[in-house]
């Protein structure tokens, strides 16, 4: 037992789809001038090797129209040849030349599973660039759930989380960016998310960097060769120029960061918590929000004693949702776990909605409540508009930036929330096309090279010479080339040759 | 192999091929470090010879001759002591980029690069032409022209252009080495035999004109500057100035006729294909590729004190003679000039250094180095710390002892080494500052203190030199600890030089370091306020001075050096077939199989292995270390 591969854990664990057993976990950081990124090696099963034939269920394990089981390795035509019964009986999947579907059956030792479109794929030409067969059933769980298992028996192994990704970076199908852009595929649960891990791969983001690598490698490539041929008739650089160019990429780098922080609200939703004193309806709220009843909702005040947490879609946002128990002051011993457990809640939330009774006029726990909530990223919702608003809504217009007035019980004014979310998120500032950086390291990456950046404009504001300033751009773009995985001072040597003319 | 092939001349540690400046500093060092050495040159009045331009040094090239001089080496000491002028480039551009350049009387320096041949123990100087190079056992055989026969444990080739070398002037090609020396036509075959891959550079000089034939009232004078600096840690005598250089510029006519007559250039005229010389570009080459530029400087230098010779930098042609003449003419200064050698373009056979491990030795051939132009670089400099790095190597491993291999972080040494082993090069590889992602830590002031510990442990540096440098270090100890512990009172003399010095006057005692620090203030203006100021060597001085002012970023890259190593001490082991590694994409296959890098870090800086692939020899390497773990 050792270490029989690796596998590639991401900076946010949840696009990998589980966590790694902490203690099997040896972590590598693996840094190269111009090409730093982190490995977290994980010690995997025995099993986990990579000449082992893994099959999954790659579409999502719902009612749909088609299900797709897919396997792969290098011995996956075999596998899938002892479950799949081409329909003419001249043809056999192992003679199948890549790139071509066969329709048949998939069949267990109980008989016939399914009609089956199957595609075969073969090495190197495939996703994970191994043998592929993905067999195209009719899309019921049970029905694929037991194709699965036959091809379990007939000698694969279920693949771990993310390891069709794993084996195509291996095997060098994807790089880095790529790899990390079809993980969030795979997780990305909402269109737009989608779209925009979409728009990594087809390198949206990669054509806005290069703009800025461009600027800035011509910058680098500027103060070289005014330093490296001093007696060249090389124009001495103009600082304020110099500078120009560094706060145009400064502010490019910038938006792109301010997008990160909506494009991970789209990816990865953003932890929500619903609170308001008890019974002003949060329950009926994160039902409606949720879609069908998840807490439970009695007239009785304090019902919610526990957090109940839900993941839920909004429009292009997605919320990670939690209804807590009422805050209020009280002797019940459960419920006080309870609203202790609210309050800190409150507090972590990267986004607070509070609901207010409208029908009632403002009370102390409702005023203690807008003071606290509205120190954080909050939205307000009156709520049992139906029942007539009687509430001070001025006094919480005044307290938050973001004020609806719902009822939650009818779904009145539903529109007008999503609608404020999506504008306190960030979310209805993105467009669809524009490009995202999608992870962690990717935003690293970007933050790293706007320090450079800034540390260069302030050792020209200093006067510090210019050998200091040339050093903080080659780190900016050493930062966004990491990206890219080339290296800095060949390209702004190659540039400096192409720019100016030089050389005894 | 029993076939005689001439008279056994001699049996060496190490013979050298070629005595050009990589081909000294490889002799020079091999035979202080006690090895049995021999060094052929075809022209025994060719040892050290400047076939191009009479200077040493340059932005980055100065800093190669400081680390040269640091490790023991003789460039540095040679330099200043045939120095007719000097300059220290890139004033007011950063320490960072400070680099000394100095013009050498060229006679004088060969003349004394041959004496120290001559004087120097273990050493035997041969003029022979190299013909033959091949295995015997462990040892190599050489033979020469002279039909006599060598043997050495290790052999440094070093043959800069003489190698296959053909000139091109217009139409006229003939074969020949620099300076009318002979080529050596015969050993490129050997090499081949080998299996050695061997490829073809292009090279050229401008003309040298008469200085009586120049008319310097139309160009602009550029004298030395004053005090001198020396190249060598150890230069202590004060050197002067003796010479000027001179500033021209081409005009219109010039790039007219140049542009008229392209046809009869070897290379635009289609008789040639030559990979563009992008260090040295000849004049035609800036006309056609900078085409919108309305003129091209000149620097006219003189190639020594006793000689009328003028070097005409930025005027490298391969034009025929009437042409070089008609176009020189056209030149401010240089309308009547008389030329006495014209320019020409030189082709030569070179190896591709990627067969190279960062020793220098060939990967395939034990014993077997290669040093300069031989390896694709362009230079003096570039070539003499080659020589040396090669000529260490091969010394070290002959005396049974670890290699000297100088990492990207260590030096530009190291940078240049690294680069032409892990990248290659397409053209003939210059050294500059751009190429080090290091430099602020890379500075020429500080050259001593990050290789002269390197170099004593090799073993080039005397007892004499160390014991000044011990001092010199203990100097700036002493003098940081002074700076950072003595707090200047707020008296209103300090504030005055503060404010007409155009900086915050101070209301509170303030540290001399943490004035220091200051970008308007330097060592030199805060004397009147530092009374107890004790006498330094300028170069210590310097060193702090750099040090306290650039600690943020300096500490940067101290940070991005440590990275480095880490990632160069994961060592790829000898032998390994990378197509064998499942998961590494073809062109990484290729490439690693190609350049066979001996850590992680190397791999890293091949173009063409992306970081996945990188992660897959780091997967390799994990299962790889637990196969041998569990089988032990």
């Amino acid at each position: 037992m050792g270490y029989a591969g690796y596998r590639i854990i991401y900076d946010n664990p949840k696009t990998e789809g589980s966590l790694p057993d902490p203690d099997k976990c040896r972590k590598a950081v693996v840094r190269g001038s111009g090409q730093r990124f982190f490995i977290t090696a994980l010690k995997m099963q025995e099993g986990e090797a990579m000449d082992r034939v893994i099959a999954a269920i790659s579409t999502a394990v719902a009612p749909a129209g088609i299900g797709v089981v897919r396997i792969s390795g290098d011995r996956a035509i075999e596998v899938a040849g002892r479950i799949f019964r081409p329909a003419s009986k001249k043809r056999a999947l192992e003679d199948a030349p890549g790139y071509t579907a066969m329709y048949g059956w998939v069949f267990d030792a109980d008989g016939d599973i399914d009609e089956c479109v199957t595609l075969v794929f073969r090495a190197p030409h495939s996703y994970t660039g191994e043998d592929v067969v993905e067999l195209s059933c009719h899309g019921g769980p049970y029905l694929l759930q037991r194709t699965l298992r036959a091809a379990f028996s007939a000698g694969a192994v279920p693949a771990q989380p993310g390891e069709f990704t794993k084996r195509a970076f291996v095997n060098g199908k994807i790089d880095l960016t790529g790899a990390e852009a079809v993980m969030d595929l795979i997780t990305a649960n909402s269109r737009l998310a989608a779209k925009s891990a979409l728009a990594v791969r087809e390198g949206a983001l990669y054509r806005k960097m290069e703009t800025v690598l461009d600027e800035l490698t011509t910058a680098a490539a500027n103060l070289s060769a005014y330093v490296d041929f001093p007696d060249d008739d090389i124009p001495e650089l103009e600082s304020g120029a110099l500078d120009k160019t560094l706060k145009k990429a400064e502010e490019t780098l910038n938006n792109l960061l301010d997008k990160f922080d909506a494009g991970k609200v789209v990816r990865e939703g953003i932890d929500t918590v619903i609170v308001g004193r008890p019974n002003v309806g949060k329950s009926t709220l994160m039902n409606l929000l949720a879609g069908h009843e998840r807490s439970i909702v009695t007239p009785v005040a304090g019902t919610t004693r526990d957090i109940v947490e839900e993941t839920v879609r909004l429009g292009d946002i997605i919320l990670r949702l939690a209804d807590t128990a009422g805050l209020r002051k009280t002797d019940d011993s459960v419920e006080s776990i309870g609203v202790g457990r609210a309050e800190s809640r409150l507090e972590r939330a990267a986004l607070v909605i509070a609901v207010f009774d409208g029908s009632e006029p403002l009370t102390e726990d409702d005023c203690e409540l807008a003071e606290k909530s509205s120190r954080q990223t909050s939205i307000a919702v009156i709520n049992k508009k139906d029942k007539g608003i009687i509430i001070n809504t001025e006094y919480i217009k005044n307290k938050f930036k973001h004020t609806v007035l719902m009822s939650a019980e009818t779904g009145e004014g539903l529109e007008e929330l999503e609608k404020a979310l999506g504008e306190i998120t960030g979310v209805a500032a993105l467009s669809d096309n524009e490009p995202i950086l999608s992870t962690e390291r990717q935003r690293l990456c970007v933050v790293r090279s706007l320090e450079c950046i800034k540390e260069a404009r302030q050792a020209i504001r200093e006067s510090i010479t210019l050998d200091a300033v040339g050093v903080c751009i080659d780190g900016a773009i050493d930062a966004l080339l990491e990206l890219t995985g080339e290296r800095a001072t060949e390209t702004v040597v190659d540039r400096i040759f192409e720019r100016f003319c030089v050389g005894k | 192999m029993n076939r005689q092939m001439g008279y056994i001349a001699g049996e060496y540690d190490v013979a050298v091929i070629g005595a050009g400046h990589a081909g000294v500093e490889a002799a020079l060092a091999a035979a202080r470090l006690g090895c049995a050495t021999v060094i052929f040159t075809i022209n025994l009045d060719s040892i050290g010879n400047m076939p191009c331009n009479p200077s040493i040094g340059g932005t980055a090239k100065g800093h190669l001759v400081r680390e040269i001089d640091a490790l023991g080496g003789e460039m540095g000491v040679a330099a200043d002591a045939n120095l007719i002028q000097c300059r220290m480039l890139n004033r007011g551009k950063g320490p960072a980029v400070h680099s000394l350049r100095a013009q050498i009387d060229r006679r004088e320096y060969s003349k004394y690069m041959k004496y120290r041949l001559e004087t120097t123990e273990n050493l035997d100087i041969q003029q022979a032409e190299v013909v033959k190079i091949e295995r015997l056992g462990e040892r190599w055989r050489l033979l020469t022209h002279l039909e006599t026969e060598y043997i050495a444990k290790a052999v440094i080739i070093a043959s800069g252009t003489y190698l296959g070398g053909k000139i091109y002037i217009g139409d006229l090609v003939y074969e020949s080495g620099p300076d009318g020396m002979f080529a050596a036509n015969r050993l490129t075959r050997s090499l081949s035999e080998l299996g050695i891959s061997i490829r073809r550079f292009k090279t050229g000089t401008p003309a040298r004109a008469l200085r009586s034939s120049i008319d310097f009232s139309k160009t602009e004078r550029q004298p030395g500057e004053e005090p001198v600096i020396p190249f060598s840690f150890e230069t202590k005598e004060k050197l002067e100035n003796r010479v000027d250089c001179h500033i021209t510029w081409t005009t219109r006519k010039t790039k007219e006729i140049i542009e008229k007559n392209l046809s009869r250039s070897p290379m635009y005229g289609g008789r040639v294909r030559w990979v563009g010389t992008r260090y040295c570009p000849s004049i035609e080459d800036k006309v056609v590729r900078f085409a919108d530029k309305e003129r091209h400087q000149v620097f006219i230098e003189p190639c020594g004190l006793h000689t009328e010779e003028m070097y005409l930098q930025g005027l490298s042609s391969s034009l025929p003679v009437d042409v070089q003449l008609e176009f020189y003419r056209t030149i401010p200064g240089l309308e009547n000039v008389k030329i006495m050698r014209p320019a020409y373009a030189i082709e030569y056979d070179c190896c591709d250094p990627l067969q190279l491990s960062a020793t220098l030795e060939f990967m395939d051939y034990p014993g077997l180095y290669g040093a300069g132009q031989f390896n694709g670089s362009s230079g003096y400099e570039e070539a003499a710390a080659q020589g040396l790095v090669a000529g260490i190597n091969a010394a070290l491993k002959i005396l049974g002892r670890p290699p000297m291999i100088l990492d990207r972080a260590s030096s530009y040494i190291g940078t240049l080494i690294d680069d032409l082993v892990t990248k290659g090069c397409s053209d003939p590889y210059r050294i500059m500052t751009s190429r080090s992602e290091y430099r602020l830590v890379l500075r020429q002031d500080n050259a001593d203190e990050r290789l002269t510990p390197i170099g004593r442990r090799v073993g080039l540096v005397d007892d004499l030199r160390w014991e000044n440098f011990r001092q010199r270090q203990e100097a700036k100890k002493r003098e940081r600890k002074r700076l950072k512990e003595t707090v200047l009172p707020p008296t209103e003399q300090l504030n005055r030089l503060l404010v007409s010095c155009e900086t915050t006057p101070v209301s509170t005692g303030v540290r001399l370091e943490d004035l220091l620090r200051r970008p308007q203030l330097d060592y030199q203006k805060l004397a009147p306020v530092d009374s107890q100021r004790p006498e330094l060597d300028p170069m210590v001085r310097e060193q702090i001075e750099v040090e306290i002012k650039y600690e943020g970023y300096i500490r940067r890259q101290r940070a991005a050096i440590d990275e480095l190593r880490r990632l160069e001490s994961r060592l790829l082991p000898d032998g390994i077939d990378y197509s064998e590694i499942k998961g590494l994409r073809k062109e990484a296959q290729e490439k690693l199989n190609r350049i066979r890098p001996a850590n992680l870090g190397q791999a890293s800086r091949i173009s063409g292995v992306s970081p996945a692939d990188l992660s897959v020899l780091v997967v390799w390497l994990g299962s790889r270390g637990r196969a041998e773990n569990s089988e032990s």
